[in-house]
């Protein structure tokens, strides 16, 4: 079986978050027959329930569909869904370099964003041809014309004959379709060359082991081809080799040059199969793997706890699973004295963390207590050794230390000139280092600043939504390691230090987060029925105090008329409330006092 | 002979306080005379089914019961005499509000055997009164008080609320000194409680989360103060000879309220009236708590069961809800209304209610508030220490199983 690499159109779709990129998908899958209406559910492609719920797609997704085209032709089109978030760029980069063409989403009421940039230059890198659809022309605030010309002077590619589309309604998805055709060029490659295949994904199914999601560049591949994986060194042989039907796998007989498609090779670890990786045959290798292979690594750690530590192995089962298809996760035992038995995980970025955390409590119903994210930290000791901080208690003794280094990143952010200020002084604030700004249009500029990674891991999304009423948007790639002057911050409920609030903060932010950690965790602790005093504490030195006073007298009310349920119903509220709590020495903490110090700015 | 008390909710009054959430309201003469009716059916219909009790205490509670004709308590009592059996020596309790008292009422109320006079002073101070929305003056409440005594009342309890907005311990010293001088043979002193659902809510919502939480307040007393109120009400009312038995009770030697006592020892009991509560052999009743279904309900009272889901209960068409109290649950209330008592509870009727020793259930609780300086065991009993009492609703929520 042979087919005609001129009639495949291998393509993603870009779009900043909300734009509509899912939602076009789906019209295209729908309007070409894939599904019918009724199999259809929203948005096809974003299918674990989470993405659906947050909007953004998490894992790379990929769907065949055949398309008559208006010159009579029948065409396969490959269309490879991409991550929607700065957290997953590496996955990004990977799903554009399975392409050859990418659809430009630009929202007509939004106009251009950060992340379009962002995209646009992604797959501009990796020699995608980018073809531009206005959507939401439905909408009152649509300015069409407005916005193609934005993205004429802006992005700098012609977009004069741009499809304007709805694709909510399906109004004009024809000409998105015929495009396609038009302006995405058919793949190219040799099929009799040695297999050269780009993973793009892989999921794991416990029927056909790892499932390998991939663009075969050059080459083809059958059942029973012995195949190796150029970076990992992992061999097997191929059991199945197939492409992919709307939400289902379709086997076929062979992959060739120019296809996308998945294979199985009984894998049981997806650790083997990284995305990035190339894979050949192992009988006859190619020469060099495809270029861009690059191994990701967690930039946000934090301390995942069972609420209830009988727990841990459901926590530890449950990561692993999840570990199977993401392998971006990391994670290792760790123990707290305050908290337990609990694991150390690496995420990409605190999305990726919130979404890891939200699929253990809702997939796997685990009540989690989770500590304050942090970014990786290397300490240079005065020996000579260098350290991997993930953890702030294990931070060496500062007579140790020579010096200390954190990660920075280069961000970009794009906001209507209305907002410059608000912005850079938010990047002050935030320890940025201004690089430099330019207006892409009147109304618009792009600011560039050097900001540590850990100014922006917390709230800076919120921050920056809030100061541009919503105008501003953000991207950022990681630039290295710089030297700060970092310290740990302590902090001692009723003397007691608790390692699991421990956190690594600068040097001269260090009291004013300290009281300003105080005074929240004086909120989180109820009273007891002695005082505790809460304190702020760097290198054993108190920076700052609180109390929560003791409880001294309840209010008692009239007991009606013999009428009990009220006085049950109050003493039953009293014992609830102690339910979520922890023990650290004699005092009881909500679970929710170790996520506070996350939310130090929300006053 | 089982023994039983009796409860008869009036629900009506001149007017609501902007802090009362009770069932009580106004209504027009014609609405008290057929709702006086109703009760009265609903007297004569449970009478003959509790043949086998002898009522040892009656309270006439409300709203304000003095606020009624003097004609309809007596038939009220009439009924209660011909249809239930009632201890010679029982103790019937009727509340009066000032203002709505006249010296007439009064004697006819001795004449219907009422042997204790309940009335709502609340405070001595016309200020407070006033904010209170009471329809009355401290000098009314005096002309109540004296009255009373007048006809012969031997028995007489003030209600007093403290924890009032802007209220100290000084000013409400002041109200305890005046009281103090009439020499009641008892003391009941509450809270005010901010409820949901009152204009009081509307006001004080705020200040009252923060009461609770021991911050600063504008208006209400704070924590603090509330504890120095309760500490000199304590000290006054016991240096004036007052014992303090339950948690908001005063008495002098032998006037101890029965009635309420009964609440606290799970003594069965049927409230009659509107939306009145009950607990019989076990089983809480609660009436309905609309005024027209009641009334509609009344002329034709007849039995029939309490669907729920394990068991279907013995009920009439005036029920709104009845609940079998599980083992569980009685052993929970034996402890959290036994220890409002300032006596506690008796180790050995728990274990003869129970059939186990408290410890089986309650060790390491004891143990915990033990430690806590909350809870104390001595001969054979087990009760809160003041500092227990002042935190009574931390410690009574550890019972809870």
């Amino acid at each position: 079986m042979s087919v005609d690499k001129s009639k495949i159109r291998n393509f993603c779709i870009i779009a900043h978050i909300d734009h509509g990129k899912s939602t076009l998908a789906d019209r295209i899958i729908e309007s070409t027959g894939t599904l019918t209406a009724r199999e259809m559910q929203a948005q096809v492609l974003d299918n674990m329930e989470l993405e659906r719920e947050r909007g953004i797609t998490i894992k790379s997704q990929a769907v065949r569909i055949i398309y008559q085209a208006g010159n009579g032709e029948e065409y396969i089109f490959n269309l490879i869904d991409t991550p929607g978030h700065v957290d997953f760029n590496y996955e990004v980069s990977r799903s554009l370099a399975a392409c050859d063409g990418a659809i430009l989403v630009v929202d007509a009421a939004q106009g251009v964003e950060a992340q379009t940039l962002a995209n646009v230059y992604l797959a501009l890198d990796h020699d995608l041809d980018v073809m531009p659809v206005i959507n939401k022309i439905d909408l009152p605030s649509a300015q069409p014309d407005e916005v193609i010309r934005e993205i004429e002077d802006v992005i700098g590619i012609e977009a004069e004959d741009a499809p304007r589309i709805s694709a909510k309604t399906g109004l004009n998805i024809d000409q998105v379709l015929e495009q396609i055709v038009e302006k995405i060029p058919a793949p190219s490659g040799d099929e009799n060359a040695p297999l050269k295949a780009l993973i793009f994904d892989a999921l794991y199914d416990s029927y056909k082991g790892v499932i390998v999601f991939c663009r075969i560049r050059e080459g083809s591949v059958r059942v029973g081809d012995p195949i190796l994986m150029m970076a990992t060194g992992a061999k097997s042989e191929v059991t199945e080799v197939g492409y992919f039907g709307a939400g289902q796998f379709i086997p076929c007989e062979e992959l060739s040059a120019g296809m996308v498609g998945y294979l199985c090779a009984s894998i049981k670890n997806v650790a083997d199969t990284r995305v990035g990786d190339t894979v050949t045959n192992a009988a006859h290798p190619c020469a060099e793997p495809l270029p861009g292979y690059k191994k990701v690594n967690p930039m946000v750690y934090c301390g995942m706890y069972p609420a209830d530590s009988a727990r841990y192995p459901d926590l530890r089962d449950a990561l692993e699973k999840l570990q199977i298809n993401d392998a971006s996760l990391h994670y290792e035992p760790e123990t707290s004295m305050a908290l337990g038995f609990g694991f150390r995980c690496g995420f990409l970025g605190l999305l990726h963390l919130e979404i890891i955390q939200e699929r253990l409590e809702r997939e796997f119903n685990l009540d989690l207590v989770t500590t304050a994210p942090g970014v990786i930290y290397k300490v240079h000791k005065t020996n000579g050794d260098v350290i991997e901080l993930t953890n702030p208690s294990n931070l060496p003794d500062p007579a140790e230390i020579e010096y200390m280094e954190e990660p920075v990143v280069s961000a970009e952010i794009m906001v209507t000139s209305d907002y410059v200020g608000a912005i850079m002084t938010l990047c002050q604030e935030r320890r940025g280092v201004y690089i430099s700004m330019e207006y892409l249009e009147e109304t618009r500029a792009l600011i560039r600043y050097e900001l540590p990674l850990n100014e922006i891991i917390y709230d800076f999304f919120d921050a920056l939504k809030s100061r541009s009423r919503g105008y501003a948007s953000f991207d950022y790639d990681l630039k290295g390691y710089e030297r700060s002057e970092l310290v740990k911050l302590d902090i001692l409920i009723n003397r007691e230090q608790v390692d699991a609030l421990s956190f690594i903060v600068f040097k001269d932010s260090a009291y004013e987060r300290g009281r300003k950690m105080c005074e929240k965790l004086k909120g989180e602790i109820p009273r007891h029925l002695f005082e505790i005093p809460i304190q702020a504490a760097v290198g054993g030195k108190v920076i700052a105090r609180e109390t929560v006073k003791a409880m001294r007298k309840d209010v008692l009310a009239k007991c009606y008329g013999g009428d009990i349920t009220r006085k049950r119903k109050l003493l039953e509220k009293q014992k609830e409330g102690k339910k979520r709590m922890r023990q650290i020495g004699n005092v009881e903490i909500p679970q929710e006092a170790f996520m506070s110090v996350l939310k130090l700015d929300e006053d | 002979m089982r023994q039983m008390e009796l409860y008869l909710h009036i629900p009506f009054c001149v007017k609501k306080c902007p802090y009362c959430d009770f069932l009580s309201l106004p209504a027009t003469e014609d609405t008290q005379k057929e709702y006086v009716e109703a009760l009265i059916r609903e007297i004569s219909f449970y009478g003959p089914k509790c043949r086998d009790y002898l009522v040892t205490t009656i309270y006439i509670g409300g709203g304000t019961p003095s606020w009624l004709l003097e004609d309809h308590i007596a038939r009220i009592m009439g009924a209660v005499h011909r249809s239930f059996t009632v201890a010679s020596d029982a103790e019937i309790s009727i509340e009066c509000n000032p203002g709505t008292v006249t010296a007439h009422k009064l004697s006819v109320y001795r004449e219907a055997g009422i042997s204790r006079i309940s009335i709502g002073c609340q405070s001595a101070d016309n200020t407070e009164l006033k904010l209170l929305g009471r329809i009355h003056t401290y000098d009314q409440f005096l002309k109540t008080y004296t009255l009373a005594r007048e006809h012969g009342f031997d028995n007489i309890n003030v209600d007093l609320m403290s924890g009032l907005p802007g209220q100290t311990a000084e000013s409400f010293g002041r109200t305890l000194q005046s009281v103090l001088r009439l020499k009641p043979e008892h003391f009941s002193v509450y809270s005010l409680i901010i409820e949901k659902g009152t204009p009081f809510y509307d006001y004080y919502k705020f200040d009252a989360v923060k009461q609770r939480a021991g911050m600063p307040t504008a208006a209400l007393p704070t924590e603090d103060e509330v504890y120095r109120i309760g500490k000199v009400t304590e000290r006054m009312l016991a240096e004036a000879g007052y014992e303090r038995y339950e948690v908001s009770n005063y008495a002098k030697r032998g006037f101890a309220c029965r009635h309420n006592i009964g609440y606290w020892e799970r003594e069965n009991y049927l409230g009659l009236g509107l939306g009145a509560a009950s607990l019989m052999e076990n089983i809480r009743y609660s009436n309905i708590p609309d005024l027209y279904r009641y009334l509609r309900e009344s002329h034709n009272i007849r039995e029939g069961l309490w669907e729920n889901e394990n068991e279907d209960l013995p009920a009439t068409n005036l029920h709104a809800d009845a609940n079998r109290i599980t083992r569980r649950g009685q052993i929970e209330e034996f402890m959290f209304l036994g220890l409002r008592m300032i006596q506690g509870i008796s180790r050995e009727n728990f274990a003869r209610a129970f059939g186990v020793q408290i410890e089986a259930i309650y060790q390491g609780i004891l143990d915990e508030l033990k430690e806590e300086g909350l809870l104390k065991s001595h001969a054979g009993r087990i009760f809160l220490t003041e500092r227990g009492q002042d935190l009574s609703n931390y410690a009574l929520a550890k019972f809870l199983l």
